[in-house]
């Protein structure tokens, strides 16, 4: 069988080509994706605008009044009008919070995914550009990073610098020590696809003919090689973007990131957790609920980009 | 073979080197042995005596031997908050944490084989559909989140299980307790067993799955279709086994993660085990627990990923495990 | 009756936006111990002719119309429970690629023994024992240490030597080998090649012998299948087909071939590609390739028709045999 190949062979595709009408087409013709996209614009749209939309800003201590604490959301008996999701242990508004902390959960996920596709396509790139005995050395390296969790790596990273500067301190810069861990410890996912389509894009007469004519290795790398790269790497962001998110609440759950003071969806629950068995279950609850719903369209976007881009991704 | 096993154990050394080196680092650079041990009050004088009695003033090369050589023969340092040996505190933790381990995995690799089969064997079937759809649900729900719904569900809605703690165990041997010979132990486990399965099943449920699917279109598969042997024997016999070799080394890479989630399961239980202790002694910043657990994890970590790939090496004719000792 | 009768077979491919034909039509026979070529380039139709014989073909591709008679029981209406008593016993093949044909992960012997096991009611020693003795025959040798050897500790030589002895383990009437040598060293293809028609020989079994090559093709066999996009284009005896080639497609087949040329001469090709099963071009589907074509050509779709001993599917051999002037008394 293995001769008689029906479909036709691809030929070498441009920037434009991945948003072909191959993928508006399926993408009209699935509704799952169709809601998943909506649903996560709707969510990232409200999370963005949040210091428009909320109510009441949760960073000002002018509007939080401790009296207000615990109160349930509005269909519950002995609700506060104003307080549409009821209000968290400090009487913060629930609803303004659970924007505020959807931006911060969005916003180091996708800074976090951003410096992890920088750095593996930087150095996926060059392995596989350059090879030999650099090659090599990179490879072995995204290994062993690969085969030491992220979320271990990120633990214990957190942990020893929460330790050693004191959780003041921490607390200040802790967006930029979650996008920075969380981002430096995935690079090999990107690294090993790129340097594998490289590698195969490398054998092909185009880039001969682009090396021939004078352009240097850069301009042929960026111009002509990465666009090959371009559907793997949708189709592992959409899926980074979503681990990122759920390193980011489990590291803030465990205390080792956002503080409570500004609560990503992750510290949210955390601080909820405590209520649970005193009857405030909406404090955990609705923002876990609007923590699952994000990742879950994330992925079910990246699910659907799969199976239409089919690319080849590495494997193990 | 025997080089083989060589060359892992080699790797394995290797890998415990340079945890060492990181655990030392941080030992040296978090916290201040002085200070726990004589307070602030004393003089400038006396601590720099005290820095020469224990070595502070060494030259690196001389505390990491030290270091090195004090952690071969088992010490790790003493724990400030317990006041006893860190190497004591984690192993009496130890037990706790393995049996939440081995509750997930049994979940795990009990379900995940037979569910990624049907789901390869039958894509189109609906059960196969709902199987998907929960699983693309289970990755997208965090380890903490469904162990606090689960408690919210569970404990303190219905009552049906306990939300925190083993419960009664019994002890087997050493520091080993048990939740497996009593009832209220087994309830205990249930549901941080379940937690800490609930994002690698799916993972797994898919990854047996999409590898099972392609083994299906090989030709080896169509060649014993051709043979005229049973559905059951491909399925079982043929296919499987080429499906599991992918999975064995996937299951490797994900044993640093398991660590990772029982941290997280084990706060939100409060179970007794190793990660709930490692958040205690990071708060309360007490270096030689901290040390002590990086260097038993990585430990741990080195010696079941060496399992791994010996099992693999020795499941998989294909790897000629003399050469790639050579 | 013949062994194997096959007719108008239609095999289709339900791609993303269309449904592609693959086999269109085809018909032929096979009579008991008869050796029958089926040649043509890749994409022409052969494989999967070879493939649809045993009922393998599988999504997205079926069966559209057409029987597949064994004995005269049809194979594409056949239950899955029959069609595996079938499999590997009353007619069983051998695939393209030794390399990848056999599971990396079991033994020689327990590949060999489950065949058995799966027609036979038979001891597992007795099966090892039927292997052992039809490991011999294909020349491999001590046979019994192979059968503890997994497929990667053998050659591709040996390796497809194995899957013939497999392929002859349960004396079949038919054997369908799908290009048994491509991808093995030109050195030992004619060894495997020879091997086979032995084994065919002393064992009367019928072979459909699917192959791009048509030296092979006049060495192995004794009736030629000449495939093109899909269809049969020319049928007959090999020897005829070899020595006196009708339709242009075939003649262009056989000029090509290197014996053909004198050496210092180019070597002469058929100008042009196959089509893709795609893009099929209205009337013959050879028409854009071939120096007779005419305009019917372009439109018509020539049926596959009986001159004498072979059967051509051509316009312009239709009006030679009909007598030369006709077309001209009508132009």
């Amino acid at each position: 069988m293995s001769t008689e190949t029906l479909s036709p062979s691809t030929e070498p595709s441009r920037w434009s080509k991945i948003l072909n009408s191959n993928l508006g087409y399926s993408f009209r013709r699935n509704p799952v994706a169709m809601v998943s996209m909506i649903i996560f614009l709707l969510i990232a749209g409200a999370a963005i605008l949040s210091p428009l939309i909320a109510p009441y800003d949760p960073y000002d201590p002018a509007q939080i009044d401790i009296m207000n604490s615990e109160y349930p959301p509005v269909w519950i008996d002995g609700a506060l009008p104003q307080f549409v999701f009821g209000t968290d242990d400090q009487g913060r508004d629930l609803w303004s919070t659970i924007l505020y902390g959807t931006r911060l959960s969005l916003l180091i996920g996708v800074c976090a995914v951003a410096l992890q596709a920088f750095l593996g396509i930087s150095i996926g790139l060059i392995a596989g550009y350059i090879g030999g005995r650099l090659d090599n050395l990179l490879m072995r390296m995204a290994d062993i990073q690969l085969s030491f969790s992220t979320l271990m790596v990120a633990i214990i990273f957190l942990a020893v610098t929460q330790a050693m500067f004191g959780s003041e301190m921490f607390n200040r810069y802790a967006v930029f020590f979650l996008i920075a861990v969380i981002g430096v410890a995935e690079w090999p996912q990107y690294a090993r696809t790129v340097r594998a389509t490289v590698l195969a894009e490398k054998k092909k007469e185009y880039v001969d003919s682009a090396r021939v004519l004078g352009f240097g290795p850069g301009r042929i790398m960026v111009r002509h090689i990465l666009p090959n790269s371009l559907s793997p790497i949708f189709v592992i962001s959409t899926v980074q973007v979503a681990n990122a998110i759920i390193s980011e609440a489990s590291l803030s759950f465990l205390g080792l990131g956002m503080p409570p003071s500004q609560p990503s969806l992750g510290s949210l629950i955390s601080s909820g957790f405590d209520y649970i068995f005193s009857g405030s279950w909406w404090i955990t609850v609705i923002p876990g609920v609007v923590l699952v719903v994000l990742v879950l369209v994330i992925n079910l976007l990246g699910d659907w980009m799969r199976d239409v881009l089919n690319p080849k991704l590495y494997k193990g | 073979m025997f080089a083989y096993l060589v060359k892992r154990v080699f790797q394995a050394i290797a890998v415990m080197f340079v945890i060492s080196l990181i655990a030392f680092a941080i030992q040296g650079n978090l916290g201040d042995p002085l200070r726990e041990l004589v307070g602030q009050s004393v003089s400038e004088e006396v601590r720099q005596q005290l820095r020469d009695e224990l070595g502070l003033n060494d030259s690196f090369m001389v505390q990491y031997l030290r270091f090195a050589g004090n952690a071969l023969q088992g010490d790790l340092g003493t724990s400030y908050f317990f006041k006893e040996p860190a190497l004591d505190v984690i192993l009496k933790k130890l037990p706790a944490t393995l049996e939440l381990v081995l509750g997930a995995t049994v979940i795990i690799i009990g379900l995940s084989v037979p569910l990624g089969v049907f789901t390869a064997i039958k894509p189109d079937a609906f059960l196969s559909r709902i199987i998907m759809g929960l699983s693309i649900i289970g990755i997208s729900v965090p380890v903490f989140l469904t162990a606090i719904l689960m408690i919210f569900v569970f404990s303190v809605e219905y009552g049906w299980f306990p939300s925190f703690g083993r419960g009664d165990v019994v002890q087997v041997w050493g520091y080993w307790e048990t939740n497996f010979a009593t009832f209220d132990g087994w309830m205990h486990i249930i549901l941080p067993s379940i937690a800490l399965a609930s994002i690698m099943l799916p993972l797994f449920v898919r990854l047996i799955r999409a590898e099972m699917m392609e083994v299906l279109q090989s030709e080896y598969v169509k060649y014993a279709v051709a043979k005229g042997i049973k559905p059951r024997r491909i399925y079982f016999v043929h296919a499987l086994k080429n499906t599991l070799l992918p999975v064995i080394t996937v299951g490797g890479v994900q044993i640093g993660t398991m660590v990772a989630y029982t941290i997280l399961t084990e706060t939100v239980f409060q179970w007794p085990g190793m990660g709930f202790m490692f958040l205690e002694a990071v708060n309360r910043v007490d270096t030689p627990l901290i040390v002590a657990y990086l260097i038993v994890v990585g430990f741990i970590f080195v010696v079941t990923n060496t399992i791994v790939d010996l099992i693999y090496g020795l499941v998989n004719p294909t790897v000629n495990l003399a050469r790639m000792g050579a | 009756m013949s062994l194997l009768s096959v007719r108008d077979l239609t095999v289709k491919f339900a791609m993303r936006d269309e449904t592609v034909t693959a086999l269109n039509g085809i018909s032929f026979d096979v009579a008991k111990g008869e050796r029958l070529g089926i040649v043509g380039e890749s994409g022409a139709g052969k494989s999967i002719t070879g493939f649809s014989l045993m009922n393998l073909i599988s999504r997205p591709g079926y069966v559209d119309r057409g029987e597949i008679l064994l004995d005269g029981e049809d194979v594409v209406k056949m239950s899955d429970k029959r069609l595996r008593e079938l499999r590997g016993d009353k007619m069983s093949m051998i695939f393209q690629d030794p390399m990848v044909t056999l599971n990396p992960v079991l033994t020689i012997g327990q590949q060999m023994v489950e065949t058995l096991l799966a027609h036979r009611k038979l001891s597992r020693e007795e099966a090892r024992q039927i292997s052992i003795v039809k490991l011999r025959e294909v020349y491999i040798p001590s046979p019994e240490e192979r059968l503890d050897q997994y497929p990667h500790e053998l050659s591709g030589g040996m390796r497809q030597r194995i899957i013939i002895a497999i392929a002859l383990l349960l004396d079949p009437q038919l054997i369908i080998a799908d290009e048994p040598t491509t991808a093995l060293d030109v050195t030992i293809q004619a060894d495997i090649m020879e091997l086979l028609l032995e084994l065919c020989q002393s064992n009367k079994v019928g072979l459909i012998l699917i192959t791009h090559d048509l030296g092979v093709v006049s060495q192995m066999t004794e009736r030629t299948l000449v495939m093109y996009a899909g269809r049969i284009i020319e049928a007959g005896r090999t020897r005829e087909i070899i020595n006196d080639p009708q339709h242009p497609y075939t003649q262009g087949l056989i000029n090509a071939l290197p014996q053909q040329t004198l050496p210092g001469h180019k070597l002469r090709q058929i100008p042009g590609n196959m089509p893709s099963l795609t893009n099929i071009p209205p009337g013959c589907p050879f028409n854009p390739r071939c120096e007779f074509a005419t305009d019917l050509c372009r439109t018509h779709i020539p049926e596959i028709a009986r001159y004498g001993d072979v059967e051509v599917a051509c316009h312009e051999v239709a009006r030679l045999q009909a007598g030369g002037d006709r077309q001209e008394q009508s132009a």
